[in-house]
């Protein structure tokens, strides 16, 4: 007999798949963006933006001060009185055609959200940009159709809009909130997170492309104090941000007693509730995509797994098998599933935090996994016998932390789920549509997934309730925050 | 799932995979027009893929209608190759249970390594899940030593609760492997499907300790949907199930776009179809 040739191979691993960061042209420093224009900033500062999973630097980058905040609310104001006057229609063509150049150059945007961010390559390319120039198409046909998605009232702009975004979804927020404003006839100043300047950067120069009349758009790049001067300025109208609660709490206390309009998209501590009857392995997926998507830097993140007894043992078991499954490392690798962590900052707060749930007695479990050099990481992490007054089941982690908390009835499962200062996403996990309906109107939560977690689209509303914040962003009812009534 | 289907495969990991691909092939004939001269023909492709890359190892079976075992049994033998022989009156199984265990003997006895057998959808379908394992019992008991994979078909089940319920019903009754198609269905083995499957599988793998393996079949011709069926089940089961004693793919034009694959990725180029022979 011959001898059979080899036939079986017990590995197999992928190769590295990086995308290649080759084409991307980014210039060594960006200023301010103000009236069309890069400038250097008034203030005279600036400060590197770092690549949180090698440490390099990428550019130096403006830090906006008072100066540069007045000089670009003066222009603005200037900028939207003509913006307005614009037939709405006209205004839609401007937004259709920033839509358009930002999928042109979706895969730079992408590479650059990565590179600046920490994000997974496979999320930046797959959601954050798509879903950014999706908003600004949706928000496009909005333009000239604005009263039919505010009840056909009488309405008009604010006036110069100030928008402050988190660095967790740096395109996508800017997106979120520069598309709405400028359909409903806002002239918009964004200021970006410190941490992930550059592709609202990069927005800026898609304006110029778009030939956006000057002004229309400014992009503030700048840290907390920049912010601060920001929605304190004379001659805003509108405050938009979206952030932590403590910051939101001061912007609210800031613009006490001043006509300026408000919204606020804060924090959260959502729950994802399995019910004993949902499908098991669907649900873990789900789970992991709620909590392990952008390294649980997401402030709807499914945080509070809530899961009945009677299925807990084999939920634990199976998540954190699954877990195991989840690759850590390079970004910019098509097959990586965890990036890093956005800042040492934010390192810092998991880790406290992680450590406090151990402290309070809750058990915790982290996958084995490379980690690598240099960079900010933390492994996915599962954090099991929690109970409700353990810190990591009421603070909001920010990072790849899940804790599972169990629950005997529905009655139970709604009481918990509402337990928190926070109220905005939860997650429902059961095969039976009654029972999820039934659920879902008794939560307290801007956003219910039924069978799905984190799941987003230009035409669906996204807001809070209680200190998750105010207002709604998405859909028809993103239009309102943008637009006095009369 | 739609995460796994973005898994980027490249250079080492490619070849390594389509290797691993090709070791764990049941090349396939079930045709009407199938004659011993066509099957000894699939059994050499079997036996020795591309006597130019010798690194690509034999695929793991050749998969015939009972009526040629004989011929596809002399056709490898020495090789190591096993014969896998479709039995109890595929496609539908809609015989009398005497005739499908029959059926199944007869392969068994002409030299069947293998016995892909079908489930009685008639019963299934009508309710009677006490009759289906029954049945798989009795054709177990037939295939003696040789292997015996279900063939769930799939595409007649009304849901993926089903295609899990129906796993389970087999690997209970004493499956050696779970497939999922019989290739004569409108749709074959759709990730969806292989998923829910393979995650039955390591429910019950782990409940019971007794390893079962699993078998795609139909629809998969493509490099690039077999390689997927490789990251579903390192992702779900992991490395130690990337063997052919635990996992095969049902196909046949595979083969050579896996060949011509490799071919691409050491030397740049795309092959012509004609530049490899199609038995």
């Amino acid at each position: 007999m011959a001898v059979a040739p080899e036939r079986t191979r017990l590995t197999w691993d992928y190769s590295p798949a990086p995308e290649s960061a080759d084409h991307v042209r980014l210039r060594d420093a960006y200023g301010v963006f103000v009236g069309g224009e890069f400038a250097d900033p008034r203030s005279g500062k600036s400060a590197p933006t770092v690549n949180p999973a090698t440490e390099a630097k990428i550019a130096k980058v403006a830090i906006a001060g008072e100066e540069d905040v007045a000089h670009a609310v003066k222009v603005a104001r200037e900028a939207q009185r003509k913006w307005a006057a614009l037939p709405a229609l006209e205004r839609g063509k401007y937004l259709f055609r920033i839509a358009r150049l930002m999928q042109e150059r979706a895969r730079e945007l992408a590479i650059v959200e990565t590179m600046d961010g920490g994000k997974p390559i496979r999320e930046s390319r797959d959601i954050d940009i798509p879903l950014a120039a999706a908003h600004f198409f949706h928000y496009a046909g909005w333009a000239d159709k604005i009263g039919y998605g505010i009840a056909g009232r009488e309405h008009r702009p604010h006036g110069v809009v100030a928008q402050i975004v988190p660095w967790n979804f740096p395109l996508l927020m800017a997106a979120w909130k520069l598309a709405p404003a400028l359909a409903c006839g806002n002239a918009a100043i964004l200021k970006p997170a410190d941490t992930t300047p550059l592709t609202a950067l990069l927005l800026a120069e898609i304006c110029q492309e778009a030939e956006l009349p000057p002004g229309v758009v400014s992009i503030l790049p700048g840290n907390g104090a920049t912010g601060a001067a920001l929605v304190r300025a004379e001659g805003i109208d509108k405050v938009a941000f979206t952030g932590s609660t403590a910051v939101g709490k001061d912007i609210q206390a800031a613009l006490a007693g001043r006509d300026v309009g408000l919204t606020l998209e804060l924090g959260g501590k959502s729950a994802n509730i399995v019910f004993e009857d949902a499908s098991i392995d669907q649900a873990v997926e789900g789970i992991v995509q709620g909590i392990f998507f952008n390294q649980g830097h997401v402030c709807c993140a499914g945080s509070r797994l809530l899961v009945q007894e009677s299925v807990a043992e084999q939920v634990e078991a199976k998540l954190w098998e699954r877990m195991q499954k989840l690759r850590l490392g390079d970004p910019l690798d098509k097959n990586t599933d965890v990036g890093a962590v956005n800042s040492g900052e934010q390192l810092t707060r998991i880790e406290t935090l992680v450590a406090a749930g151990e402290d309070e007695g809750a058990t915790r479990r982290t996958i084995a996994c490379d980690i690598p050099e240099r960079g900010h990481w933390f492994a996915p992490t599962l954090f099991t016998e929690v109970s409700p007054v353990h810190r990591i089941a009421v603070e909001e982690i920010f990072g790849p932390v899940v804790s599972m908390l169990t629950f005997r009835t529905q009655a139970e499962a709604i009481e918990k789920a509402n337990n928190s200062k926070y109220g905005l996403a939860a997650g429902i996990w059961t095969d039976k549509g009654g029972k999820a309906f039934e659920v879902a109107a008794q939560l307290k939560a801007g956003v219910v997934w039924q069978n799905t977690y984190n799941h987003f689209d230009p035409t669906a509303a996204f807001g809070g309730y209680k200190e998750s914040g105010f207002g709604r962003e998405g859909g028809a009812a993103g239009l309102r925050p943008y637009v006095r009534v009369s | 799932m739609s995460t796994l289907a973005k898994r980027s495969i490249k250079t080492e990991a490619k070849l390594q995979g389509i290797r691993l691909a090709v070791s764990m092939l049941d090349l396939t004939t079930l045709e009407g027009a199938d004659t011993p001269g066509k099957v000894r023909q699939l059994a050499a492709k079997a036996v020795c893929p591309s006597p130019t890359r010798p690194e690509i190892p034999s695929c793991a079976a050749v998969c015939v209608y009972p009526a040629l075992v004989g011929v596809a049994r002399d056709a490898v033998a020495g090789s190591g190759v096993h014969v896998a022989s479709v039995a109890t009156a595929f496609p539908s199984g809609q015989s009398s249970l005497e005739v499908r265990l029959q059926d199944t003997r007869e392969a068994v006895a002409a030299g069947a390594d293998e016995i892909d057998m079908v489930i009685s959808r008639q019963a299934y379908l009508a309710g009677d899940d006490a009759r289906v394992i029954e049945e798989i019992v009795q054709v177990k008991e037939a295939c003696g030593d040789a292997h015996l994979k279900v063939i769930l078909e799939t595409a007649e089940l009304p849901s993926y609760d089903h295609v899990r319920h129906a796993s389970m019903l087999a690997m209970e009754a004493g499956a050696d492997f779970i497939k999922t198609s019989t290739g004569k269905a409108k749709v074959g083995a759709t990730p969806g499907v292989v998923l829910v499957m393979l995650e039955a599988l390591r429910d019950y793998t782990q409940r019971t300790g007794r390893v079962v393996g699993m078998k795609p079949a139909g629809g998969v011709s493509t490099s690039k949907q077999a390689l997927h069926m490789l990251v579903l089940v390192k992702e779900t089961l992991g490395d130690e199930w990337l063997t052919p004693d635990r996992f095969r793919i049902g196909a046949s034009s595979v083969l050579n776009d896996l060949l011509m694959q490799y071919e691409k990725t050491q030397t740049g180029r795309y092959g012509r179809a004609e530049d490899f022979s199609k038995e």
